[in-house]
């Protein structure tokens, strides 16, 4: 019981990763790979401000800018030098590495007996049902503490998913939607797609700089390699969100980024539970989303086969 | 109103593929007046409309909208005083976004866009009562993605949100030439409306021969980049298809010479 509340725990820290996906692939279309950089910035920068005693909220705020500011470079370089995007992310994300390695001083920065955000929510636990004590939910026992975590992080991911639901039905948030899906319209209808561009890379760089830190915090270190494969899996939790949801409004599919993300960590305890090699995650969680990109195309196809079968 | 002076554009310069598509053309339009432009493969008649909205900045020449030099503003500041609808039926409207939530992004044309609510239900009446004129059935329809629509429906909206805000200037691209001749005439007839009922500066390019003759009250007639023809008032009105026929068959003629040739016969002979 305790690995599937932590594997939702695990789950709901990388929502934040799926939302800016969500906004940099989906809103978008901009495959935006800044996202490797960017979740180890967000993660650096706490671990160094939480190491030197900072708060660890105001360390969460920190590592949010310092995504903006990496996605902001991405979105400046694609525009501003007409450069493909997704080398204007690798450039950003190769050199990101390094700012990254300055920022931590070493390649793995651990926090031992630092007050996080986590501490902080292990504190309110020990306060309201004592030290290390067991709750019983649906008839298992489980601990406390990681029930206080979950609690505050579903409050969190909610509160981020309705802000984000309300933004991108603001006139400004039209918009950038309308900036990702026919950029030629909406600026003839006066608005500055590249100012669009550079902001909305720049927050979805945020959220997975947000998801960087909160991880750092939770695993309690930092690492220069943890962004490695973020991206791809980001967009498999967005894609089996999307499947899960079936829906393509704004606001299902900001559900459908957090349940895919949680979804797709529990998977991926089961499989590693079930006894996959840990060495194999990258390549199935690669071969999965290959799977989901094709998959609706040719199941398009083949239905329009079997109907030029029927009426031939 | 708008004063186009000798602009030029070359594409590609110095390359195999240089295109000399604007020449120096010059061109002033009055107030509420309707502009045919027609012209051959060629000619410069999309270029001239893009160079006009802003699409690419000009080589030479300026371009001013109501005494304001407008020469170098990018293409979304331009589109606070330019409605436009493309040849595309497909490029003038966000296909994943609903048709309430397209027109509320016309509805704000050149205006700035803050955190105000994109659509809420008083607004969604006011799309019902403007998308009724085109009779097309879409006032039930107006939560369905645009993308959802045909050719024809998404020309007639992108029509009716270019000239939403009553632009000083409305720059239509040919935007029947994609449909099939029955949705062709029933856009048409909708331009007609809109363009009458708003007192709309309109400058409309078109290979159309028919609706060149039958629009508008002026219509220029392109060649290499420049104003061959140029028919206002009266002889605009008198003009007929086969008047345009000829015109078409003097340019082909004209082109046959060469350069050289013609400059010595017309000293000598014209």
């Amino acid at each position: 019981m305790s690995i599937l509340i932590t594997s939702i725990i695990f789950g709901l820290i990388l929502s934040f990763l799926a939302l800016g996906v969500f906004i940099s692939f989906r809103v978008f279309d901009f495959p935006d790979i800044t996202v490797e950089g960017s979740f180890t910035t967000g993660a650096a920068l706490t671990a160094l401000l939480i190491v030197r005693g900072c708060d660890p909220l105001l360390s969460c705020l920190v590592s949010f800018a310092g995504g903006m500011a990496a996605g902001a470079l991405t979105g400046i370089i694609h525009t501003r030098f007409r450069i493909n995007p997704l080398l204007s992310g690798i450039l950003v994300m190769t050199a990101l590495y390094s700012v990254n390695l300055h920022v931590m001083g070493r390649s793995n920065l651990p926090m031992p007996g630092a007050v996080t955000l986590f501490s902080g929510l292990e504190k309110v636990s020990q306060q309201l049902f004592g030290q290390g004590s067991k709750v019983v939910l649906l008839g298992w026992s489980v601990d406390a503490r990681d029930l206080v975590i979950l609690a505050a992080l579903v409050v969190l991911v909610l509160l981020t998913g309705l802000v984000l639901r309300w933004f991108f039905r603001t006139n400004l948030g039209t918009a950038m939607r309308a900036t990702g899906d026919n950029d030629q319209m909406i600026r003839a209808l006066g608005v500055n797609t590249k100012l669009m561009i550079v902001f909305g890379i720049a927050f979805a760089n945020g959220f997975v700089a947000l998801s960087g830190s909160l991880m750092a915090q939770f695993q309690g270190f930092a690492d220069v390699q943890m962004g490695i494969g973020m991206m791809v899996w980001g967009l498999a939790s967005v894609i089996i969100g999307q499947v899960v949801v079936g829906q393509t409004t704004v606001g299902y599919v900001i559900i459908g980024a957090v349940l895919g993300s949680v979804l797709f960590r529990l998977l991926v305890a089961i499989a590693l539970r079930l006894g996959m090699n840990p060495n194999d995650l990258k390549i199935i969680t690669a071969a999965f989303v290959f799977i989901a990109l094709i998959l609706p195309g040719l199941l398009k196809r083949r239905k329009s086969f079997w109907r030029s079968k029927k009426y031939a | 109103m708008l004063k186009v002076n000798n602009i030029q554009k070359t594409f590609n310069p110095g390359t195999v593929h240089q295109v000399r598509a604007l020449q120096g053309f010059s061109l002033t339009l009055e107030q509420g007046s309707f502009v045919c432009v027609l012209g051959s493969n060629g000619s410069g008649k999309s270029t001239l409309l893009n160079a006009i909205a802003g699409t690419f900045p000009v080589d030479q020449g300026t371009i001013s909208l109501d005494g304001t030099d407008i020469t170098g503003w990018p293409e979304h500041k331009r589109a606070r005083y330019m409605g436009r609808v493309f040849q595309n039926p497909l490029s003038g409207t966000a296909p994943n976004m609903t048709i309430s939530e397209n027109i509320s992004l016309a509805l704000r044309r050149g205006k700035p866009r803050g955190l105000g609510p994109g659509i809420s239900r008083g607004k969604k009446e006011e799309y019902r009562q403007m998308v009724r004129p085109l009779n097309m059935d879409l006032e039930e329809r107006l939560d369905n993605p645009i993308g959802k629509l045909s050719g024809g429906q998404r020309q007639a909206l992108t029509l009716l949100m270019a000239s939403a805000l009553q632009p000083k200037l409305l720059l239509l691209d040919e935007h029947t030439a994609a449909l099939d001749p029955r949705t062709a005439a029933r856009v048409t007839e909708i331009t007609q409306m809109i363009i009458t009922r708003d007192f709309l500066t309109t400058l409309m390019v078109t290979h159309s021969m028919q609706q060149a003759v039958h629009m508008g009250d002026r219509l220029i007639m392109m060649h290499q980049g420049r104003v061959a023809y140029d028919f206002k008032g009266e002889d605009k009105k008198r003009l007929k298809v086969n008047d345009l026929l000829a015109l078409f068959d003097d340019l082909r003629r004209k082109d046959a010479i060469d350069p050289g040739v013609a400059v010595y016969l017309s000293n000598n002979y014209v």
